[in-house]
């Protein structure tokens, strides 16, 4: 039995949503028709609609089905661009942090490659973190030049937490709107769609036990946004496209599962996760933590989340020999054809190319257990002696 | 054993990774990346390192179920194999970079992170044998299958690396390989084979050497020193070369015309009938054994090209400082600078053999089985009369 430290690739899906999606796969009915099974699916898609706007403090209108967080971020942010800069030419800068996902990152490069907008980027501390200050440096004297700014909820790699609340309130003051890629957040911390008071929002089913291939874009009633694809017009005619009922159901019953029991939850893999990272730092190594950790920290930083940097090491040399031992993990950082790349995130945050070639990434999820940790801590030692020798052949 | 299969995405190293897991092995595929720039040398060369062909690799792993990683080499690549090749013809010399590979890519820098994570070998798609002895030690042979046999551009490994190294393939023709790929059900089964230079992207080296070496035009003289055309670069010919010279005029006899000779510090190049281009003795530097190092005067099998003929020659290893001791000093005076302190190898061919080139390599043979080799540094004519 493999250890499976990647959850914040992918996390297994819950028993309940399976069931959920299997019992609803069962079923006839597009969302859309009129007749007695069109209006059985849509009964369905919307309770998971009322269902998913509760569990994160947002109204049922304010939820755009998609098929997940990259669509979501996209819809968020060309949709924004495109209706706000047809609103006033001026608008076409956007204001985003350098430890985004790449589906924002290369998103935006790609506006900006097209001619379409032109971005200002927000640099982080340390830890990851995007201050209100460095959010107002970059919005700058110019804040009508701007349609939108989007900062992550937590990050993907070494899942630093960031303000969303005082960054809205930054944004709001100068007029801007706000999104955030809250795809490792929810399921994993309180999300509080109002509360944090931002404008768009991006999640995703499978990162919280629910079904590949379907996420949301919370979105206010107020957010101006233009649909990226066109068609049926379901939706709020944002987002064409019959909807997938079992997927949507899965979803829902996914996310009220994650919910209720989230506080426990946390509690449970915050003491694995800190037990891992202990034991790392104990090993001889010089390993150490990438961004900011405290012991017992669950808001500052994503419960389930381990990053290490070992010197001397290529990830991918340790990703394979833990492998072979049984432990899956990740370097968390995007392959360019199969072809590790140094981090952007780690870069962002000041580390060098030669530190981030060294990461490590161990991420938990609803089915980790001690042995888990017990697993990658026998395992590490080895890899690491490997992974030097491989690492002082190059 | 634990082994690394080295993956390109072609049919022959799809076989082999799966001969190696039939035979008991555990195996890793691993796919070598080529070049930092993946959008450049990978999306548009033929024949390996495009991001089509890490896929089918991936592919035909995930179908064996067995781990697949992409290992970048760019690098080590670059420096060691393409930047050589460029500094080769900048000297005047036809380097075969695939011999180059071998030597420092896939038998050393892959090789040698694969023993470090705790491999015991690497196995490749080559056609060629390993037979191994009553001791335990190894001799690299030729190919069953001619029309396929590669174990020319393999001619550079020594001991070490072959006690490291399987060629599955050896034994088996192509198209039989071509039927085993499709029974095993690899999409890459009918994967046409790569050809040429797979850093040069469209298969023209001259002008591929032109953008890196920028143009340098010069004369065209015949054998008379009487100028009869003009190049854009003598370092992007290669003796016995005879398409592509462009000379305004046919030779008087109309014969046909070839590459003579090459000189790159002056940037002459020199035509001449086909008689000219027999030489039978070859000086050559930079040599590498498969086993043990032949002794006084080796009756030996010397080839020239990657699928060139085998020649009858003799063969001596000349160390350090030791003068030629036939006392037939090449006519041009210059028999090659090899390093100093480096020993150099004479070959005396039988007959006669054309277009032989410095910085090609000559593999020696004794029957099937693979000597070594040395880079030619010069190529002479000593004895008059021998067929050409």
């Amino acid at each position: 039995m493999n250890a499976y430290l990647d959850h914040a690739a992918t996390t297994p899906m819950l028993p309940a949503a399976i069931e959920a999606v299997a019992a609803q796969s069962a079923v006839v009915g597009n969302a859309s028709s009129l007749h007695t099974s069109g209006r059985a699916a849509r009964r369905v898609v919307e309770e998971s609609r009322e269902s998913i706007a509760a569990a994160l403090g947002a109204r049922p209108s304010e939820v755009i089905l998609t098929s997940g967080g990259t669509e979501s971020d996209n819809l968020a942010l060309q949709g924004t661009l495109a209706a706000r800069s047809a609103a006033d030419p001026r608008r076409r800068r956007l204001v985003v942090s350098t430890i985004e996902h790449h589906a924002v990152i290369d998103c935006v490069e790609h506006l900006v490659r097209s001619g379409r907008a032109e971005v200002s980027w927000v640099e982080v501390d340390r830890c990851g973190h995007v201050t209100p200050q460095a959010l107002t440096a970059a919005i700058g004297d110019d804040p009508e030049s701007v349609a939108l700014v989007s900062v992550m909820w937590a990050n993907n790699e070494v899942g630093t937490v960031q303000p969303v609340a005082e960054l809205a309130a930054v944004a709001h003051a100068h007029g801007i709107p706000i999104h955030t890629d809250a795809v490792q957040a929810v399921g994993h911390l309180p999300v509080d769609f109002a509360g944090a008071g931002v404008d768009l929002l991006t999640l995703t089913g499978h990162k919280l036990g629910g079904p590949l291939g379907v996420g949301a874009l919370l979105a206010t009633r107020a957010a101006e946004i233009s649909p990226l694809v066109f068609g049926g017009g379901q939706e709020r005619q944002l987002r064409s496209g019959t909807l997938d009922t079992p997927a949507v159901r899965g979803l829902a019953v996914a996310l009220e599962a994650a919910t209720a029991g989230l506080a426990e939850e946390q509690r449970r893999l915050v003491a694995l996760r800190d037990r891992l990272v202990r034991g790392a730092l104990d090993l001889d190594y010089g390993i150490t933590v990438s961004g900011c950790w405290q012991e017992g920290d669950a808001a500052g930083r994503l419960p389930g989340n381990a990053h290490l940097l070992v010197p001397d090491c290529e990830g991918d040399s340790l990703l394979y020999l833990l492998d072979a031992a049984g432990v899956e993990c990740s370097t968390g950082s995007a392959c360019q054809a199969g072809v590790p790349q140094p981090s952007h995130v780690l870069l962002a945050m000041g580390y060098s190319e030669a530190q981030a070639r060294g990461a490590l990434r161990l991420s938990l999820g609803h089915t980790s257990t001690d042995a888990d940790v017990d697993a990658f801590l026998a395992a590490l030692p080895g890899a690491v002696e490997r992974a030097r020798r491989a690492h002082g052949v190059r | 054993m634990r082994v690394v299969a080295a993956m390109s995405g072609g049919v022959d190293s799809a076989v082999a990774a799966a001969r190696m897991l039939d035979a008991g092995h555990e195996v890793v595929g691993v796919h070598l990346a080529l070049s930092q720039s993946a959008a450049t040398l990978r999306e548009s060369s033929r024949g390996c390192c495009t991001i089509e062909d890490a896929g089918d690799a991936r592919r035909v792993a995930d179908r064996l179920g067995i781990p697949f990683y992409v290992w970048d080499v760019a690098e080590r690549f670059r420096r060691d194999v393409v930047e050589d090749f460029v500094q080769e013809y900048a000297a005047g010399r036809t380097p075969n970079p695939c011999l180059r590979c071998n030597e420092k890519i896939k038998f050393a820098a892959l090789l040698d992170k694969a023993l470090a994570l705790g491999f015991d070998a690497v196995a490749t798609g080559h056609y060629a044998q390993i037979v191994e002895n009553a001791d335990g030690t190894r001799e690299l042979h030729r190919a069953v299958d001619p029309a396929k046999d590669q174990s020319y551009v393999l001619g550079v490994l020594d001991e070490d690396q072959l006690a490291r190294s399987f060629f599955p393939l050896g034994d088996t023709t192509k198209p039989e390989i071509r039927a085993e790929a499709q029974r095993r059900g690899f999409s890459v089964a009918a994967k046409p084979d790569s050809h040429d230079i797979c850093f040069i992207a469209d298969g023209d080296t001259r002008a591929w050497l032109t953008q890196r070496l920028g143009e340098r035009p010069g004369e065209i003289v015949d054998e008379s020193g009487q100028t009869v055309g003009s190049h854009s670069g003598a370092y992007g010919f290669t003796v016995g070369q005879r398409r592509g010279l462009h000379l305004p005029r046919p030779a008087a006899d109309g014969a046909p015309r070839y590459v003579v000779d090459v000189d790159v510090p002056r940037n002459v190049v020199t035509v001449g009938t086909a008689d000219l281009l027999g030489v039978d003795e070859i000086h050559g530097d930079h040599l590498r054994w498969c086993g043990p190092v032949p002794r006084g005067e080796a009756r030996l099998g010397a080839q020239i090209r990657a699928h060139g003929e085998e020649v009858p020659a003799v063969v001596r290893v000349l160390e350090a400082g030791q003068s030629d001791p036939t006392g037939a000093a090449d006519p041009t005076g210059a028999a090659g600078s090899p390093a100093a302190g480096e020993p150099t190898v004479q070959v005396r061919l039988e007959r006669r053999v054309r277009g032989v080139a410095p910085g090609q390599s000559v593999v020696l043979y004794d029957g099937t089985r693979v000597v070594g080799s040395a880079t030619i540094s010069s190529a002479s004519r000593q004895r008059i009369g021998s067929a050409s």
